[in-house]
């Protein structure tokens, strides 16, 4: 995070891009696998992070200045819990399959280090408007690394997308079994790596 | 009082190996890549956090069987639930301090680390929506922090080999990890259908 000012474009292309939250920071990562293993999982909890990420960093730049340093983590604690608990009950709603499937995931959402570390690192800090875009692009870059690794996973784990058949054939059944999803994200996690390195001239994501 | 020893036990095998909370449920990822780089933190974090792990899942059947269904709070469980875990760990961080600071020495580091991990919200979540009794919720919450240990543990003595071997660029570090626990999963399938609850 450098500490010039950047436009809200720039902020939001961070978070897709430079600072992606699973290919890049490496955190996050529960979810990354867990609800891969079809488009429709992956891109429904890719929307609630994106509703979580935005809304979290709003209210938490609004209330910057009343927030004692000291009790600031179960404060944001909260706020996070508060709209992680408007999606849950949302969803139980209106979306009732999906959430059958998805529902411990989008109650995880509560633990996530990317949402409090934007929180911590960011939104504490700076403007409501310019929080919501960096909430906004990071929830996006977020969405974007599910939509690659659920694409990759169905496709070749159930040979549909979005459950539409596109190929015949006997699938490769490992991609949709739980070892699958670490194979797929530590593959695409390298070929990243790769292309970063090969033609951008970068290290690669350092990692843990 | 009746207790069911059986059903106990087959809770504790089956949260441990069947139902490994990281390998067939990929929760707690972060911390499980994040430590599992020396043995000595991976034992020193098992440690903690089953400790952690059992007496948060004890407060939380505490409060929702006693107060929260009474009252009628239940929707309210995320919140309720990540501040009795934030609180329980604020507090066990301040009298670790005090009361044992050898003991704060060697542990503390991995107990701030802990709010953030997925499965200490999880395991109280699935308490309360399996309608756990109290020595239930115990066992599940003893056999997922064992669980959780020896993932660590397993992932640990694989990666310090890994330190010596000669990984392609672009996957050294986390790529290749991720790929090791694929094939460690993959290990553990074996273990489904050994119990079934």
């Amino acid at each position: 995070m450098s500490l010039k000012k950047k436009s809200n474009i720039e902020l939001i292309k961070n978070g897709m891009f430079g600072e992606n939250t699973i290919f890049r920071m490496a955190i996050s990562l529960c979810p990354s696998i867990a609800v891969t293993n079809g488009m429709k999982n992956g891109v429904a909890l890719g929307i609630s992070v994106v509703f979580v990420q935005t809304m979290v960093n709003m209210t938490i730049s609004l209330m910057r200045k009343f927030i004692h340093p000291k009790i600031r983590i179960p404060i944001f604690m909260l706020v996070i819990a508060g709209y992680v608990t408007i999606i849950d009950l949302l969803m139980a709603t209106y979306a009732r399959p999906i959430y059958k499937e998805i529902g411990l995931y989008i109650q995880i959402i509560v633990a996530f280090a990317s949402i409090f570390a934007r929180a911590e690192v960011y939104a504490s800090k700076n403007k409501v408007f310019s929080s919501a875009c960096d909430g906004f692009g990071m929830g996006v870059g977020f969405l974007l690394a599910m939509i690659v690794i659920s694409f990759f996973r169905e496709l070749l784990g159930k040979g549909t997308l979005f459950g539409y058949p596109i190929v015949s054939g006997s699938p490769l059944l490992i991609m949709i079994l739980p070892a699958g999803g670490f194979l797929a994200v530590g593959l695409l996690m390298g070929f990243f790596n790769w292309i970063d390195m090969r033609f951008f001239g970068g290290k690669g994501a350092s990692g843990v | 009082m009746h207790i069911d020893f059986v059903k106990l036990f087959q809770l504790i095998v089956s949260s441990a190996l069947i139902n490994n909370f990281v390998f067939t449920m990929f929760l707690g990822l972060c911390i499980f890549f994040g430590v599992s780089k020396k043995m000595e933190t991976s034992v020193g974090m098992s440690i903690t956090f089953t400790m952690v792990m059992v007496v948060s899942a004890a407060l939380s059947w505490v409060v929702y069987q006693f107060i929260m269904i009474p009252l009628q709070l239940t929707f309210l469980k995320i919140i309720i639930f990540i501040g009795i875990v934030a609180a329980f760990v604020q507090s066990a961080d301040t009298i670790m301090k005090k009361v044992s600071p050898t003991m704060y020495y060697k542990l503390g580091v991995y107990l701030a680390l802990i709010t953030t991990n997925c499965i200490i919200v999880a395991v109280p979540l699935k308490n309360a929506g399996e309608h756990y009794n109290f020595l239930e919720s115990m066992a599940f919450a003893l056999g997922s922090g064992i669980g959780f240990g020896l993932a660590l543990i397993i992932m640990a003595s694989i990666r310090e080999k890994l330190e010596v071997a000669d990984v392609p660029r672009p996957f050294k570090g986390l790529p290749i990890s991720f790929i090791l626990a694929g094939l460690i999963a993959l290990a553990f399938t074996g273990f489904s259908g050994l119990i079934t609850l």
